[in-house]
């Protein structure tokens, strides 16, 4: 369960982000939208304890996220390309990763083999660096190392950004079978009204870093999005 | 259009990131500028009036000529190290209606404004100046004379260009070269063929014939068209432009797995120094100081003031810990976050960087037992050095390593970077090598070269048996300037 309570983010006097109240229970997959700068990657970034909360805090899994570093262990994340390794190659990464949250090698190996699909041949065994490797791989590679150790929590800021079509689908199924085994949070963020829509129960829209949705998702949700997305077009029409 | 090239260019170093950051950096490269701009310019200056006064029998240009060839051969080696053609930046012109020769000549150009270029004009100028107020030669053979000399520098400045182009990715292929290189230094050497006097023999025919001058203008008009070439033909994404892609050894480091907990943590630093070439180069840099101690130890006047040896002990052992541990954590900079987010508890993350600094001091020290051929007081001194280097040295580098805020770009060449380097690294150095030095002196002075010794191994002891604790106290400040470091690194720009 995280909770988010109070919770600010102030840079000289712009506030980027504002939530009073955000509670997500376990096993929820949790979708995140807003247009550029509403604040998604903020939240993400303040769950991870990456930057400190102006006011406020948020608890993962009754932990003060900013006060000690307990919620690591099952806490796992892919932000951005900063979170690779640029000088390993694709495997090393993973078993470090593996290595971190107790995993020997034989239970890397053996997620790993869940994937072969999602990589397409183009990660594993092909002797180079994840410097080297593309946008959309590295972020393949990104997105496998975040599901490494059975994590409580995965944070993954748009994952289907840089993907092409058919990972884009692979991933939507990846992530749909681990939230129906029920004890996996998931928080994604995206730009991508339908593939979020199929993916997360709930989604919470921020606009400028306040909340200002909040919805279940149903068959309407996607119309009810694209709706409030493109009120302002409609505004000046 | 070559004006609108030009102010990109001076846009770039007005707006790069750390431009006017580090004021302190840029005077200090700014003195030494003109510290080799006054050197070079008193020699050019005093050059003839040196000659006339220690080799009588001689005339000046002639003399001079001869050590021509050296000098450009000189010239080439540091240029190799040090200049390289900015290609990269033309990335983004590449989808512009701008003409590719254009872009090439002007890379070309500017790479002719070099400080390399501007050197040798100062002993150039002068020298040939007063070869004319002498009245030595007529005054049109010496400006030959001075024109051909530039026209060489020019050469250098392009053949460089052209070596760095065929050997950087390749640097076995250098060997012969060098070989027949060095075999042409020795012959030189113990006179069997003068390379060097026949060269200076060809110059000294400029004087006599100055329109062979126009050779040397030739060659660098030749190289110049050379690089055009080269540069236009790999004007493409996947050629020149593009930045090299190695294939990787996955199997190196497996033998760390011995070290249980701390395994994964070592043997990712261990590919973090082999794989990028800047903490790279902090190994052989270590191995070259090794050779520091053959200053000291061979002089007998050192020997009166034995503290001094305390400096070279610190810094022979210690020189691995001062050059990777400045920059600890700025080397995970470009994944700090992830550092931050995984679940590496700091305090391990910092017993890891502290097991491998102190594993370095034990590897130099055992390298650098061979000194006790100079005695076996400065031999127990050097072992006192490293106990006091992993016991207190590196818990206090580690410690100063939380005031890091500069990001340090792994791939860049370690020659002349400056990267990541703040006032922080400047400063740690004094703790780190005057307290020992001054401590041991007040020891020494006081009671015994003995009693000195004691006090470092004792002082080192008590920091390896306090160590846990000290870790944990430096998890505790990185923890809290945690943020500040996560803000800080994600600053690129040089």
């Amino acid at each position: 369960m995280i909770t988010a309570t109070n919770l600010t983010k102030i840079y000289s006097g712009t506030t980027v982000l504002n939530i009073e109240h955000l509670n997500i229970p376990t096993g929820q997959s949790f979708g995140l939208v807003g247009n550029n700068g509403a604040g998604k990657t903020t939240f993400f970034s303040l769950l991870l304890d990456l930057l400190q909360p102006t006011t406020g805090s948020i608890f993962n899994h009754d932990i003060t996220v900013s006060q000690s570093e307990e919620w690591k262990p099952f806490t796992s994340s892919f932000i951005d390309e900063s979170f690779l390794i640029g000088y390993l190659t694709p495997e090393e990464y993973f078993y470090f990763i593996g290595d971190l949250r107790q995993q020997n090698k034989a239970d890397v190996d053996a997620l790993l083999a869940n994937f072969e699909d999602f990589f397409n041949d183009e990660i594993l065994g092909r002797r180079k660096y994840l410097r080297d490797l593309s946008k959309g791989n590295q972020k393949k590679v990104g997105i496998v190392a975040a599901l490494i150790g059975n994590p409580k929590v995965v944070i993954l800021d748009e994952p289907f950004a840089n993907l092409d079509p058919t990972t884009q689908i692979r991933l939507k199924k990846i992530i749909k079978e681990l939230t129906n085994q029920g004890d996996t949070t998931f928080l994604i963020s995206s730009h991508d009204l339908i593939h979020i829509t199929e993916v997360c129960e709930r989604i919470v829209v921020l606009d400028k870093g306040v909340l200002v949705k909040d919805i279940m998702t149903s068959q309407a949700t996607l119309q009810e999005l694209e709706s409030y997305f493109s009120k302002e077009l409609q505004n000046e029409a | 259009m070559f004006k609108r090239l030009i102010s990109l260019e001076l846009k770039s170093f007005f707006r790069s990131a750390s431009f006017g950051k580090s004021i302190g950096l840029k005077i200090l490269m700014g003195f030494l500028g003109l510290y080799f701009t006054a050197m070079f310019l008193l020699f050019g200056v005093g050059l003839y009036s040196l000659i006339k006064e220690y080799f009588p029998n001689e005339i000046p240009i002639f003399l001079a000529n001869r050590f021509v060839l050296i000098w450009l051969v000189l010239e080439l080696g540091y240029r190799f190290m040090l200049q390289t053609l900015p290609v990269l930046n033309i990335k983004p012109l590449l989808i512009l209606p701008v003409k590719k020769r254009k872009v090439v000549n002007f890379v070309l150009i500017k790479s002719l404004y070099s400080f390399f270029n501007f050197l040798p004009l100062l002993i150039i100028i002068p020298f040939g100046l007063f070869n004319i107020y002498k009245n030595e030669f007529e005054t049109l053979p010496v400006l030959a004379w001075m024109l051909a000399m530039f026209g060489l520098t020019l050469t250098v400045n392009f053949a460089n260009f052209i070596i760095k182009k065929r050997f950087t990715d390749n640097l076995k292929a250098l060997v012969p070269i060098a070989v027949v290189g060095v075999t042409l230094a020795l012959l030189d050497y113990f006179n069997i063929f003068q390379s060097s006097v026949w060269f200076g023999k060809g110059l000294d025919k400029i004087i006599e014939q100055p329109a062979l001058s126009l050779i040397p203008v030739a060659v660098f008009l030749l190289l110049y068209k050379w690089n055009q070439k080269n540069l236009e033909g790999k004007f493409y994404l996947d050629g020149s432009l593009k930045t090299k892609v190695k294939s990787a050894d996955t199997n190196q480091f497996l033998w760390t797995r011995r070290f249980g907990e701390l395994a994964p943590y070592l043997q990712q630093d261990l590919k973090l120094i082999w794989r990028n070439k800047r903490p790279k180069s902090a190994i052989f840099m270590s191995l070259l100081f090794l050779g520091y101690g053959l200053f000291f130890y061979t002089q007998d006047s050192y020997y009166d003031n034995p503290w001094f040896f305390v400096f070279v002990g610190i810094f022979i052992t210690g020189i691995f810990m001062l050059n990777f541990g400045q920059f600890v954590p700025a080397w995970d900079a470009g994944y700090y976050p992830m550092i931050m987010a995984q679940n590496i508890p700091l305090k391990k993350y910092l017993t890891a960087k502290a097991g491998l600094i102190s594993f370095s001091v034990v590897v130099l020290t055992i390298l650098a037992t061979p000194y006790v051929y100079f005695g076996w007081r400065i031999f127990l001194l050097n072992i006192a050095c490293a106990i006091y280097n992993i016991g207190i040295n590196t818990p206090l580098l580690l410690y100063s390593g939380s005031f890091n805020r500069k990001r340090i770009d792994l791939d860049k060449s370690p020659f002349m970077n400056y990267q990541g380097t703040g006032a922080a690294q400047w400063i740690i150095g004094i703790p780190l090598l005057v307290i020992p030095v001054l401590l041991f002196w007040l020891f020494y002075k006081f009671i015994s070269f003995e009693s000195g010794m004691i006090f470092l191994v004792t002082a080192g002891l008590i920091g390896i048996f306090l160590r846990n604790q000290a870790i944990g106290f430096i998890a505790q400040v990185y923890k809290r300037k945690k943020y500040a470091m996560i803000e800080g690194f994600k600053q690129k720009g040089d």
